[in-house]
């Protein structure tokens, strides 16, 4: 279960943030506010030109505000110096952008020898990283970045971003190139990665799956505004207006049971011969489908030993969408 | 005809050294002077968009101004002599030069010079580690195609009195010596050959190894 984001200090706080580039007439950011706890990973989405990718990047500091105030941990970006902000927040992009004349060491070492560190430290930590990316230093440290497939290159990204443990890293749809399969297992792995490094994340993406699978607080923009920001099961099971309906989907009580784990909602009883099988761990999509697939109400629940845990009906799902989800608003 | 220039040659042995060792200087020196000025002038203008379009015109322009038009122009302004003839190749020799700084820093992936930016590396550090690097391949062959022009183009010296093989050539016209001509015309053909290798061998030796083909 992803933690539930937590109501202290913000990790990151933006007010009134607003951005008019000369060339266009309309706002790019629009007197944005938004308040970023730790260790949450917010999704900002929304359609083309919604200022998502703006609002990401001033940051730290590539495109600096009209008005408005980003604070990161308190102290307000624009009160220190932009080139050492960007060596203290992670930094992952679409396109990747590894030094291809640079070995994959020597990326992942590229904020370390910024920051002046030690030849021995750079090396275990580079070695360190690879390995939580799940790249084996030994056979992949001396490479150079075309060698490497788009998976493998966005994981030396992702692991140049954490090369001196920043607390923020800023994600612009990191995943956004792969083909799916890749793109699945990525955003698993790292989902897994980032919770367990209590990184604060901001995260932007155009892929309404992806904003609910990463995120733990969504922000829907559009036209430089924030139209809602919540829980992505808030933002199913409540969206403000027609815009979010829309943006989410028709199919938003299904993604809401998506979000949902079967075993929060088994009951107690004796699954009738011949019954499908779900396990407990899986969503309640899933045992939606079986039941249907099977056209039976009641399906068996097992565990990961294949003990019985119960049974899912088409009741307990139906009573798992009318219950009012934990609702977080800024 | 070989057989008479060979004799013309050895013949003449301190006059061919001194005018091969004037067409060398004269062509290694207006190399370097135009490199000093074309390269700096490429990497500013290469982030300065409308800098950049001043210098590509002006640079077309320049290419397309034949070598004796602007030995020519030379004359009436400075005179005669090694010095006229050095402003002149260096002349010569800037374009392809500039054009190649430019092209090969702005040719480099976006992606790659905001990674690097956001990650916290300074305008000069993103030059040093990133842009120059990956520009100097382009920036070879620049200096490799300036440099068969400036060798070439020196053989016109000779019409303003800045010497090198040129002499040999413009003597052996006036004359009707072709072996005359021929001493001047094959050492140049050989020099401009022997430049074209070694800049060739050069531009891949300092091309990184993570760009080389596999």
């Amino acid at each position: 279960m992803r933690p539930t984001p937590e109501r202290k200090q913000p990790m990151i706080d933006i007010e009134h943030l607003s951005k008019r580039f000369a060339e266009s007439g309309t706002p790019a950011v629009d007197d944005l506010s938004l308040s970023i706890g730790e260790g949450e990973i917010c999704v900002l989405i929304g359609p083309s030109g919604c200022g998502k990718t703006t609002t990401m990047r001033m940051i730290n500091r590539m495109i600096e505000p009209d008005s408005g105030t980003i604070r990161i941990a308190g102290r307000d970006v624009t009160h220190i110096d932009a080139v050492e902000l960007r060596r203290s927040v992670g930094y992952v992009i679409q396109q990747v952008g590894l030094f291809p004349h640079m070995t994959i060491a020597e990326n992942v070492a590229t904020v370390p020898q910024l920051l002046g560190w030690d030849a021995a430290r750079i090396a275990s930590r580079v070695d360190a990283l690879l390995a939580q990316v799940d790249m084996d230093p030994g056979r992949y440290r001396d490479r150079y970045p075309r060698e490497l497939s788009g998976g493998q290159k966005q994981r030396v990204g992702v692991a140049r971003a954490l090369a001196a443990d920043p607390p923020v890293m800023l994600m612009d749809e990191p995943f956004g190139a792969l083909d799916p399969i890749t793109r699945a297992a990525l955003q698993d792995e790292f989902l897994r990665l980032l919770y367990e490094l209590r990184k604060t994340i901001v995260f932007v993406t155009h892929d309404i799956d992806e904003a609910l699978k990463m995120g733990t607080r969504i922000a829907i923009l559009r036209a430089g505004r924030l139209v809602q920001f919540d829980r992505p099961e808030a933002i199913l099971a409540h969206p403000v207006n027609a815009f979010v309906e829309t943006f989410v989907g028709n199919d938003r009580a299904l993604k809401r049971l998506g979000l949902l784990t079967v075993g929060r909602f088994a009951v107690a009883g004796q699954p009738p011969a011949g019954a499908p099988v779900v396990a407990v761990d899986s969503d309640l999509r899933d045992a939606l489908s079986a039941l249907l697939a099977a056209s039976v109400d009641m399906a068996a629940v097992i565990d990961g030993a294949g003990a019985n845990r119960g049974v899912i009906t088409l009741r307990a799902i139906r009573a798992a969408l009318a219950e009012p989800p934990a609702h977080v608003r800024q | 005809m070989l057989e008479q220039a060979w004799q013309f040659l050895v013949s003449h042995p301190a006059q061919f050294a001194a005018a091969l060792g004037v067409h060398v200087a004269l062509s290694a020196a207006a190399l370097a002077i135009a490199a000093g000025i074309a390269i700096p002038t490429g990497i500013y203008a290469a982030h300065r968009p409308r800098a950049a379009f001043a210098a590509i015109n002006v640079a077309n322009v320049g290419r397309t101004l034949p070598s004796l038009a602007v030995l020519a122009l030379v004359m009436p302004l400075l005179g005669t002599g090694f010095l006229p003839s050095l402003f002149a190749l260096s002349l010569l020799a800037l374009p392809p030069i500039m054009l190649n700084t430019l092209v090969g820093i702005r040719g480099i992936d976006p992606e790659i010079v905001d990674a690097a930016r956001g990650m916290g590396m300074t305008t000069r550090g993103i030059l040093a580690k990133i842009e120059w690097p990956l520009a100097l391949p382009v920036i070879f062959a620049g200096l490799r195609t300036a440099a068969i022009q400036v060798i070439s183009g020196a053989v016109l010296a000779a019409f303003i009195g800045g010497g090198g093989l040129g002499d040999f050539i413009t003597a052996g016209i006036a004359m009707m010596a072709v072996p005359q001509l021929l001493v001047g015309a094959i050492p140049v053909t050989l020099l401009a050959l022997g430049a074209d290798y070694a800049f060739g061998a050069l531009q891949r030796r300092i091309t990184p190894r993570g760009l080389r083909p596999a």
